[in-house]
């Protein structure tokens, strides 16, 4: 048994399912407030790395940063989570709440067409090239050389950074759901939408600020892939938004603890079956995908999800 | 719509009382009446006759390959029609089994494996195959909500193409080296014309008959179905699954049938796209083409059979006609002119609008030429046409076009976003700069990349179709998914 390939696929497993994770809480926190299934996630994301890019370049690149690499960073995200989040609010307003009484197929399509319309807006303004945050060279090659090293375990700093962000951004998202008034009211917009108005809750508001906060998180995850994997091309988040998809329908869709399992596991499973599976890293979406089927036909509702009962 | 009457909402029981009246009224459903009252045969003879003619009058190779793939995009949208329109089931892998049908044909005729089967043997197969996939694919999903129904297909979708993307390197368990099934990013080439045992199939004319004569078959077929007992059940489960299932009508093989229908359907044109094409490839089988195909279906009107035929040949001759600047320009006023001629009444604010747009073009022109001589003195990208040559001294043409024309490109977008927030007469006014911007963006950025704009041009149709008209042209019926 090889331990120091399967302690470095965990590592990779981990670091990836947490950006997953990212991605599928923002698309479960939609589903959960207005059943609808918001196929332009992925691109928001998408928009997030280049925003997290432009913010890089604009500070004099990865190479000769003008700024503290710290500052650096938090900005990167910053600006991306911003972006997306104001990105988010205005889909929602203009593609999906003109559709809120309309039979539940025209926000579907819409959110089809929104998609396509980032996608390729993406690739007019930007063009069809990678780009590279280049995150080798940031702070001298220190994010890439240093960090854990002991035994088999090798975790470089930016994994570090990336899992210990995506892990605050998740208590801080628990927190405001289970604590705060704002998340109460999410909760009650959930569960029953037109009772929760009838309470008193502006229910536009609460799905206005759900967006942004969901939309913000794909901007984190953007921004993440950016610096783990460097490379970056505006069609990146249509396979990021399937992963995401299928992150939180196997945790369960609409749960919020469902999501971060479910994309742990679908970014472990990947990671191990690029390593252990035949050609496991031509066919890791084939393997993710055979997980979502498998995991349909054993218990359609999720890891973490509830049964739903059909109302008359 | 915040000065409108609040409209009863759907599934209320006030809406279901007024179905009718809402269905009936307009000129549009006047005209969709008569056309409603022709015999069946005489309309589709209206539609295929002239087709059938059209080639002793064409001699260009262009037009008939054009025709032809615009016939065949009718039969896919025909295809997903079923699905979608027929059943309302979302199906997001669509696209995959028409790439099944036409690899599954460029594997059977062609020298990948040295197999050369006549067409009259491997259609009926392919078809059924095709059909065999789809009620597989969908099981897993047929008792959920269509949500999972939507994820599933469009991971199928995807999976579809990485699998024939890299299908050329697979080494199977019971063999030493890896095996070249599909091609890979390469696909496979000289694949066997269309062998009809006694005929067999060639130039592009023939293909054209070929594809007409089975688009005939097939909306025959459909408008068959459309009445017969499962049609009609598949119009109540889309309806209401929940009622229908209580009816006694059998709601997942009802599903199940609908998906392998829509499936047989796009493995049968991929049979004749694939020697059409004389190769497949993996990009042919793209997202791209199933926002085509829903654009289409959406369109024309889910659920109508002449609607999606309309929408498949509106939207694949306008996409066609997209390619050349020159030619783009007059596609790109006239809708405009058309979108502005609909939605503006009376024609007093039309001719307003327009002549205020006209005026603030001069005006701006004139400004910028003075202020920016040097940054302003592009000229209209590609070969200008008349319309080009009418612009020049009113639309500002940057020297540099790329990065002014994304700036506006983005603000482009904001503004549209915001022009549907503002009402009356000021919606009027604002529609003039809009207007104005919209034509800027379109002279400096957007007719020199034609294959961006012709995919942008679909991501916002299907947007504005959703917010505008969400039963498109000629449907009437409530799609809903289940």
């Amino acid at each position: 048994m090889d331990w120091y390939k399967l302690v470095q696929l965990l590592v990779n497993g981990v670091t990836l399912g947490s950006i997953y994770a990212l991605i599928a809480l923002g698309f479960t926190m939609v589903y959960g407030t207005l059943k609808l299934l918001n196929f332009a996630h992925g691109d928001v994301f998408m928009v997030g790395a280049f925003i997290g890019y432009f913010v890089l370049q604009w500070l004099g690149g990865s190479a000769a940063p003008t700024v503290n690499i710290v500052f650096l960073i938090v900005l990167m995200f910053v600006a991306a989570m911003l972006g997306c989040g104001i990105l988010g609010v205005f889909i929602e307003r203009f593609a999906y709440r003109p559709l809120r009484n309309a039979p539940r197929i025209a926000p579907l399509i819409s959110a089809l067409g929104v998609a396509f319309l980032l996608q390729n807006s993406a690739l007019l303004i930007f063009g069809a090239q990678y780009r590279s945050y280049d995150s080798f060279d940031l702070a001298g090659g220190d994010l890439v050389v240093r960090g854990i090293h002991t035994g088999p375990l090798n975790v470089s700093l930016i994994r570090l950074i990336t899992v210990g962000s995506a892990l605050v951004l998740m208590v801080l998202l628990t927190l405001l759901v289970k604590r705060s008034r704002l998340g109460k009211a999410m909760r009650a917009t959930a569960y029953d939408g037109e009772a929760a108005s009838m309470m008193g809750i502006d229910i536009d508001r609460v799905i206005a600020i759900t967006f942004f906060i969901g939309s913000a998180l794909a901007g984190a995850a953007g921004v993440m892939i950016g610096l783990l994997f460097s490379n970056i091309y505006h069609f990146m988040g249509f396979y990021a938004g399937l992963k995401g998809f299928t992150a939180a329908v196997v945790g369960g869709i609409g749960s919020i603890p469902g999501a971060v399992l479910g994309g742990l596991l679908i970014g472990l499973g990947e990671a191990l079956a690029a390593g252990y599976l035949p050609q496991g890293s031509t066919f890791q979406d084939f393997w993710v995908f055979s997980l979502l089927i498998v995991m349909l036909l054993i218990r359609p509702n999720g890891l973490l999800g509830k049964p739903q009962l059909k109302k008359v | 719509m915040a000065d409108e009457p609040r409209k009863p909402a759907i599934g209320k029981d006030e809406w279901v009382a007024t179905h009718e009246e809402r269905t009936a009224g307009g000129r549009r459903s006047g005209l969709e009446r008569r056309w409603q009252r022709i015999p069946a045969v005489v309309r589709l003879a209206l539609v295929v006759v002239p087709a059938a003619v059209m080639p002793l009058f064409v001699s260009s190779d262009y037009v008939m390959q054009v025709a032809t793939v615009t016939a065949i995009y009718a039969l896919l949208a025909l295809g997903l029609n079923v699905v979608v329109g027929f059943a309302g089931l979302l199906d997001l892998g669509y696209v995959a089994f028409y790439g099944f049908g036409a690899y599954s044909f460029a594997l059977l005729s062609s020298d990948q494996f040295k197999v050369h089967w006549p067409a009259l043997v491997t259609v009926p197969l392919i078809v059924v195959g095709t059909a065999l996939l789809g009620f597989v694919v969908a099981l897993p999903s047929r008792r959920l909500l269509g949500d999972y129904l939507a994820i599933v297909t469009l991971f199928f979708g995807t999976i579809f193409v990485v699998l024939v993307t890299n299908a050329n390197r697979i080494t199977p368990p019971w063999k030493d080296g890896p095996v070249d099934i599909t091609g890979g990013p390469n696909g496979i080439a000289g694949i066997d014309q269309f062998d009809l045992v006694f005929f067999k199939v060639e130039t592009v004319t023939q293909y054209f008959y070929l594809a007409l004569a089975v688009f005939t078959v097939v909306v025959s077929g459909l408008f068959l179905l459309n009445d017969s007992r499962v049609g009609r059940a598949w119009r109540a489960l889309r309806e209401d699954p929940l009622a229908a299932e209580l009816m006694g009508m059998p709601i997942n093989r009802l599903k199940l049938l609908a998906f392998s229908f829509g499936a047989g359907i796009a493995g049968l044109t991929g049979t004749i796209f694939a020697p059409l094409q004389n190769g497949v490839f993996p990009s042919n089988f793209d997202l791209a083409l199933l926002i085509t195909l829903y654009a289409m279906v959406i369109l024309g009107g889910a659920g109508s059979i002449a609607g999606v035929v309309i929408g498949a040949v509106t939207i694949n001759v306008v996409l066609e006609v997209l390619r050349t600047p020159e030619k783009s320009r007059v596609v790109f006023y006239a809708l405009v002119l058309v979108a502005l001629v609909a939605w503006l009444r009376p024609w007093r604010l039309l001719a307003s609008v327009l002549a205020g747009t006209v005026a603030f073009g001069f005006g701006v022109h004139a400004i910028a030429a003075a202020a920016w001589p040097e940054q302003t003195a592009g000229s209209p990208g590609g070969p200008g046409g008349w319309i080009g040559d009418a612009v020049d001294g009113w639309m500002v043409l940057l020297t540099h076009p790329k990065s002014g024309g994304n700036a506006a490109y983005g603000l482009l977008l904001l503004a549209i976003c915001l022009l549907t927030l503002i009402r009356g007469r000021w919606r009027a006014a604002a529609l003039v700069p809009v207007l104005y911007l919209a034509s800027f963006v379109w002279e400096n950025r957007l007719v020199t990349e034609p294959s961006i704009t012709r995919l942008i041009l679909l991501g916002s149709l299907l947007i504005a179709l959703m917010n505008v008209r969400p039963q498109g042209l000629l449907g009437s019926a409530r799609v809903e998914i289940v």
